[in-house]
């Protein structure tokens, strides 16, 4: 086991090393920073300094290693546009997603699982072919269109829910959240609920297919034979065999989710990092969109080996290879 | 294979895909509305892109009231004065050509990835697919938004954009058929004759991963659709003088609150029935085609 | 007294090419502690009479008619919750792979103290206990080891001993086994059968074994029953019916058995192939294949008496009483 944990903790950092490469490449060597940074028409002895001073007039591979020394120091440069540093900036809007991001997959899981588990379960039925019919719109329609039909119903046509912004921000266990007030809440729920809807039409699907291919196996048949019921049948013996493939998708869409966010954010002008990459790319603020990315890199890398890991504790005849 | 041979397959897959109305009539929304998207100019009362055409008199009109030129104007106007439904059919135009090209170019480069990969096996095949694998883990509109502030705008940067956020789905997919295929006794055999490989590739590796490939097109196309419309709305898509679908909605957004609602709404209503129908007839020729299913 | 009668079973599957009656009008009793061999070929109905005797048909299949006589209930005609109660603790079944009939997630342990509960109301701990004891019923060595193991972590034997060891947990008085040792290496499969034997024996427990190999059988079963085209064709005791088989059927079948066959001369085999459930002949179902066929046999076949507790559906049979 420890052996099966060391070998992937050192593919992930592999992973994380070579997509920081590709992102450094990809942001630093299109275009000089320099130009963005001063007038054109400034001194060229003021230029020459700072090529100097950014180290820009070093080759590409001494700049990548000064860039991911102060990578790996916490140090991912100063905003362009806020002038202050990446990384603080990027934390204080790091809660406002993470909250947002849970939230639709708490509701993605509460809501899609069920459904799914029943379409699974009565394939033939019309509520089940309902349900199918809703989880195509979930993931087909664009979400920044849901989102606007959410505001146009919720907000302006009913006006129950507010149409954007993140309420008032109180604290749970220590926690800065807007689900410790219920003006927060009332602000989540739009945008938690538009995040979703992807995820749920997803998830649906996922757990539906898993359940129709689970209730034709013989271990089913089997169970059946042996006179326990349908409740019994899918909550104690089919649920935990589709458990492995939803953790693992529920985990490497969790990752996705945040990134989703970009669009639920901008609609609903949620102050999360998502607002915070799109206002970057427009100002093409690099520092930021290098900083983000990397981020975001990471968290995938870390949700996928925590998916793995999962998946070894979910499925026994992972466990018992790894131990071996 | 036959032209007889192709034809009774293909009407043996007609009679398999009728089964659902739903699917029938999704794709007869598909080719309607390309059919309309594609005969813009003629069935349109204005040209959208023409700014002299425009009045900012004509601006913000609801659903319904006569304009300066003096047609009716079904759909309201946008804040510019277009007629939205000469926009939303120009729109389309510019969508449905932005989901082609993206989902074509996608697919060629993919699935000549995937075969390369199922085809030479070994490291080139695990480097290949590595890369391919970590991409898909990546969301497609986390890449294609950086490619896109990269490149900058326009129809060609964005059309790179969402191939290189979508090529992966088809290597994937060309790679899953074809390296399944690859370890069966008879490709080795073929290997193992001085045959030319391509002819391998193209005759017995190709063929395997088509209908899984025809399907992931069919959703890339309304994926890339819908991508780009995400995009234009996030206003890192095409410059607001060609407006997709999804520029107008963006457009029309910042008039929701005040209660103009038909300047977002109905080119949101054109994108969201295209994107389902196309959605629609992908999985119902997912259906179709599926091997295990029992009939 | 019969432990289960089946009398006239029909059940059909509705497709979309028409209805397809796999199970059509079967009939067979099996006595407290007997073994009865129900053989045929794969598509002649065998498996399919195993599931309706335990309701287990899905939809699109369904059973048309017929009665299932369980101590004297007739278990199709019980509601669904009421059928629930008899199975794995009247009648129990046992399927043909090991490797799949077990929860490869769950332990052992587990899935058979579900099983002990589903019908008793008792503790975990003691659901356990009985568990491990019908593990050593069946012969699996340190069984209280094996209640903590997973499926992948046993042998196929060992695994086919846990499916008969769950079948047994509440002493049923039937046991329908489909194809248990046709997964199984040889030597694996003589000591199940020796066991299984032993069971019936010592427990009383009816089997119903179903199995498309004769070889095997003919060692094992108390009767037979062989199956043609979703009907019974031959009954009788299993010695009698393999030493002199009256349908040309089931004398084709034994004639291509290698084992019981005459080492040096041409295995022969029976002609053709069995007919699709859509494309029946009228009449007699075997006699495209058959070397007695004549004009008689585009009628039904009559049930012909054939010796002691011996009857044979056909025109021409090769045994008459």
């Amino acid at each position: 086991m420890l052996g099966f944990l060391f070998q992937r903790v050192l593919q992930a950092a592999a992973v994380i090393v070579v997509m920081s490469v590709v992102v450094f490449i990809g942001v630093y060597a299109i275009g000089n920073p320099i130009d963005v940074m001063i007038d054109p028409a400034a001194d060229q002895k003021l230029r020459a300094a700072l090529i100097a001073r950014y180290g820009l007039d070093q080759p590409l591979v001494v700049q990548y290693f000064y860039f991911a020394k102060n990578v790996l120091s916490g140090d991912l440069g100063e905003s362009m546009v806020y002038r202050l540093p990446v990384m603080q900036l990027i934390l204080s809007r790091f809660p406002a997603t993470l909250e947002l991001a849970l939230s639709a997959m708490v509701i993605a899981t509460v809501v899609g699982i069920p459904l799914g588990i029943w379409a699974g379960y009565r394939p033939d039925a019309m509520s089940s072919k309902v349900i199918m019919g809703l989880s195509v719109l979930g993931f087909s329609v664009p979400t920044f269109w849901v989102g606007l039909l959410l505001i146009l119903a919720f907000a302006v046509e009913i006006g129950i829910l507010p149409s954007g912004g993140r309420g008032t921000v109180g604290t749970l266990f220590g926690i800065p959240t807007s689900l410790a007030t219920w003006d927060g809440i009332q602000h989540l729920i739009l945008p938690a609920l538009n995040l979703s809807l992807f995820k749920m039409g997803l998830l649906i699907r996922l757990t539906r297919a898993g359940m129709q291919e689970a209730m034709s196996a013989d271990y089913v048949r089997f169970a059946r034979a042996q006179g326990l019921g349908d409740g019994e049948v899918i909550f104690r013996h089919v649920l935990k065999n589709i458990a492995i493939p939803i953790v693992t998708v529920f985990g490497l869409e969790f990752g996705s989710t945040l990134a989703f966010a970009v669009v639920t954010e901008t609609i609903f002008n949620w102050p999360g990092m998502g607002k915070l990459i799109i206002d970057s790319i427009i100002t093409l603020d690099r520092p930021v969109m290098v900083a983000y990315l990397i981020l975001v890199v990471f968290l995938f890398v870390v949700i996928n080996l925590v998916v793995d890991l999962a998946y070894g504790q979910l499925d026994p005849r992972i466990r018992t290879r790894g131990a071996s | 294979m036959t032209g007889e041979g192709r034809l009774a397959r293909f009407a043996a897959f007609w009679d398999d895909y009728r089964q659902s109305w739903i699917a029938v009539a999704a794709l007869a929304v598909v080719v309607l509305t390309l059919g309309l998207a594609f005969a813009a100019p003629l069935v349109a009362p204005q040209n959208p892109y023409d700014l002299q055409a425009l009045d900012l008199g004509d601006a913000r009109l609801p659903p319904g009231e006569t304009g300066s030129a003096g047609y009716v104007h079904w759909l309201g106007t946008d804040s510019a004065g277009r007629d939205l439904f000469s926009a939303i059919l120009y729109g389309l135009r510019i969508s449905f050509l932005i989901g082609v090209l993206a989902g074509a170019f996608a697919l060629v480069i993919g699935a000549t990835i995937g075969l390369v990969a199922a085809y030479y096996g070994g490291r080139i095949e695990a480097l290949i697919m590595r890369i391919v694998d970590l991409q898909l883990s990546l969301p497609a509109i986390l890449l294609a938004l950086v490619l896109v502030a990269l490149l900058g705008q326009g129809l060609g940067q964005l059309v790179a954009a969402l191939v290189a956020a979508q090529y992966a789905y088809f290597a994937r997919t060309t790679h899953g058929a074809a390296s399944a295929e690859r370890r069966k006794d008879y490709i080795e055999a073929a290997l193992s004759t001085p045959l030319p490989a391509g002819r391998v590739l193209f005759r017995h590796l190709l063929p395997n991963a088509l209908p899984p490939l025809i399907v992931v097109a069919t959703v890339q196309v309304a994926n890339a659709i819908a991508l780009e419309a995400t995009l234009s709305f996030l206003g890192l898509g095409l410059p607001v003088t060609t407006p997709s679908l999804g520029s107008l909605i963006s457009n029309g957004f910042q008039y929701l609150l005040s209660g103009r609602y038909w300047i977002s709404i109905y080119p949101g209503i054109a994108l969201m029935i295209v994107v389902v129908a196309i959605n629609l007839v992908g999985d119902q020729v997912r259906h179709v085609l599926n091997p295990r299913r029992s009939r | 007294m019969s432990a289960l009668v089946v009398e006239n079973l029909q059940t059909e599957f509705v497709t979309r090419a028409g209805t397809l009656r796999a199970v059509d009008g079967v009939s067979f009793s099996v006595e407290k502690g007997r073994i009865l061999g129900l053989v045929g070929e794969s598509g002649s109905g065998k498996s399919v009479t195993g599931y309706s005797i335990l309701g287990l048909i899905e939809p699109p299949g369904r059973i048309a008619g017929g009665r299932v006589l369980l101590d004297g209930v007739d278990l199709i005609a019980l509601k669904p919750g009421e059928l629930r109660r008899m199975r794995g603790a009247r009648v129990a079944m046992v399927f043909q792979d090991p490797m799949m009939t077990l929860n490869p997630v769950l332990t052992v342990g587990s899935q058979m103290a579900m099983a002990v509960r589903a019908h008793d109301k008792v503790s975990q701990r003691a659901a356990l206990a009985r568990a491990r004891d019908a593990l050593a019923v069946v012969g699996i060595p340190s069984p209280a080891e094996r209640l903590e193991a997973y499926p992948h972590q046993l042998s196929g034997g060992m695994r086919q001993r846990v499916a008969i060891a769950t079948a047994l947990l509440h002493r049923p008085a039937v046991i329908i086994a489909d194809e248990p040792t046709t997964a199984l290496d040889v030597s694996i499969q003589g000591q199940i059968l020796a066991e299984v034997r032993r069971l019936a024996d010592e427990t009383g427990t009816a089997f119903v074994w179903i199995t498309h190999d004769l070889a095997v059988i003919s060692s094992l079963a108390d009767d037979l029953c062989v199956m043609y085209a979703g009907r019974v064709v031959e009954r009788g005791p299993a010695a009698a019916v393999i030493a002199e088989p009256a349908h040309p059927y089931t004398a084709g079948l034994l004639a291509s058995v290698p084992s019981l066959h005459e080492p040096g001369t041409p295995l022969p085999q029976i002609p053709g192939s069995a007919p699709s459930l859509g494309r029946l002949p009228a009449g007699c179902r075997f006699r495209d294949r058959c070397t007695r066929a004549d004009a008689a046999c585009t009628a039904d076949p009559p049930a012909v008496a054939a010796g002691f507790d011996r009857e044979v559906l056909c025109h021409h049979p090769l045994v008459r009483a």
